[in-house]
């Protein structure tokens, strides 16, 4: 069936970005909890825990997340579970953001000078409390900035969740594309609305970034 | 009960070092465009007219605010329509370009801005020409100075560029893709794809060291 790209067509579009926004939020929630473990396991001091968080950092960061997709998809159907494309993309995204964010984190502790522990010990702390009220305050205001920079990038990479067959924005906007043979209106529509999404979340990491005075840590996604 | 059958995608083996070899050097000519790009835009950001600067800022905002499979799908699907038809591997090299050129631009400027503005004066006391300076002072300097992100940016392009399976550019995803499609072992086949992606990681970045320590010689030679 032909339709001509017009309101009802831009509208289904809006519609989408709900699911874009809702698997960025489960991306973000889910990283936010994989992100506090990885801290844990990447600067415990035995050695296996800290060979697996860095384990797991090196291949999140070393492949593609269209193949962690893509394995997290396949891999359910490999064990005989049936998964909804959703449920496949939340968990790569999760484990993928829980690694970048782990890594910021990391970055963002070390940030915090020797001298401060070291007089923690001196003063008599042990170390839980050297971790909970010298460490982690004093790397919380460094951590903030790149943070949110970060759910830039989730936000955008979301859109490969349109690959196997996730319909939020992009995949609604091929959806779109097919039915009313425009495709450029259509793909300018959307990327006009991820837009939207991500350059309020941009300015704001950049205000927090000037506020707090902090470097950028961590790396740069594409 | 998971059970894994490796012999099938593995006895394809030539397939996958050919899209890996794709990979490469499709990573390698985007990233050099992107250089190529970044520096144009980060020489126009610092330009006095405020016209002129407006343009890289533009083009920085809007490219690092989208996703770049929308941006993939503009330029293949997109471009046809105003009369402009780029087959994949065109189409893939130029957004995969312009996407990373609105990231090496930020790199870049940052790494001209770090060099102090007292450096150029002593250069030009000492009667260096103005592209002397140019190149001897600032730009090697920057370029040392931007190095270590640029060659995460690398890496990084290196990964995205597994996104151009999307429009059927027979790189590492795609090979992978074709063979689960065939074999009907998708995790074996994306497990195998993952793995040479790491290598592939490995490989980069190591290149890439080598390359630094060459690159900021001159630092280590002045100290």
């Amino acid at each position: 069936m032909f339709q001509t790209y017009g309101v009802v067509q831009a509208e289904y579009l809006v519609e989408a970005m709900r699911w874009t926004a809702s698997l960025a939020a489960i991306a973000m929630l889910g990283g936010a909890i994989g992100g506090a473990l990885m801290v844990v396991l990447r600067l415990s001091d035995a050695m296996i825990p800290r060979a697996i968080g860095g384990a797991v950092t090196y291949v999140a960061q070393g492949t593609p997340l269209l193949v962690q997709l893509f394995l997290a998809y396949f891999g359910a159907s490999a064990i005989g579970l049936d998964v909804p494309p959703l449920a496949a993309a939340a968990v790569a995204f999760t484990l993928w953001a829980s690694a970048f964010l782990g890594d910021i984190w990391c970055g963002a502790i070390e940030t915090v000078p020797k001298g401060q522990r070291e007089a923690g010990l001196a003063l008599g702390l042990r170390p839980r409390q050297l971790f909970w009220r010298v460490v982690l305050p004093q790397a919380v205001r460094p951590a903030i900035p790149p943070t949110v920079g970060f759910l830039v990038q989730v936000v955008k990479n979301t859109a490969i969740a349109s690959i196997i067959g996730f319909r939020e924005l992009t995949r609604a906007g091929q959806i779109v594309a097919n039915v009313t043979f425009q495709p450029m209106p259509v793909f300018l529509t959307v990327a006009v609305l991820y837009f939207a999404l991500c350059y309020p979340l941009s300015l704001a990491a950049r205000l927090l970034e000037r506020r707090l005075g902090s470097a950028r840590i961590g790396p740069i996604t594409v | 009960m998971l059970s894994l059958d490796f012999s099938g995608t593995l006895a394809r083996w030539p397939e996958i070092a050919w899209g890996a070899w794709t990979t490469l050097w499709i990573a390698l000519v985007a990233m050099v465009g992107a250089l190529l790009i970044g520096a144009l835009a980060a020489w126009a950001a610092m330009a006095s007219r405020r016209a002129v600067r407006l343009v890289p800022q533009l083009y920085v905002e809007l490219f690092r605010n989208t996703p770049f499979l929308v941006q993939m799908y503009i330029v293949y699907f997109g471009l046809p329509s105003i009369g402009l038809r780029l087959t994949a591997y065109p189409a893939a090299l130029l957004a995969l370009s312009l996407y990373a050129g609105a990231y090496a631009t930020e790199i870049l400027r940052a790494g001209i801005e770090g060099v102090p503005p007292g450096q150029i004066e002593a250069a030009r006391a000492l009667g260096l020409s103005p592209l002397r300076t140019l190149r001897l002072v600032i730009l090697r300097q920057a370029l040392a100075a931007s190095f270590p992100a640029l060659a995460s940016q690398f890496v990084l392009v290196m990964l995205a560029s597994s996104l151009l399976s999307a429009i059927s550019v027979p790189e590492l995803t795609a090979v992978a893709n074709n063979i689960q499609g065939q074999t009907f072992r998708s995790f074996e086949a994306f497990l195998v794809a993952g793995a040479v992606y790491l290598a592939l990681t490995a490989l980069l970045r190591g290149a890439l060291g080598k390359l630094e320590r060459r690159v900021c010689a001159f630092q280590w030679a002045v100290r």
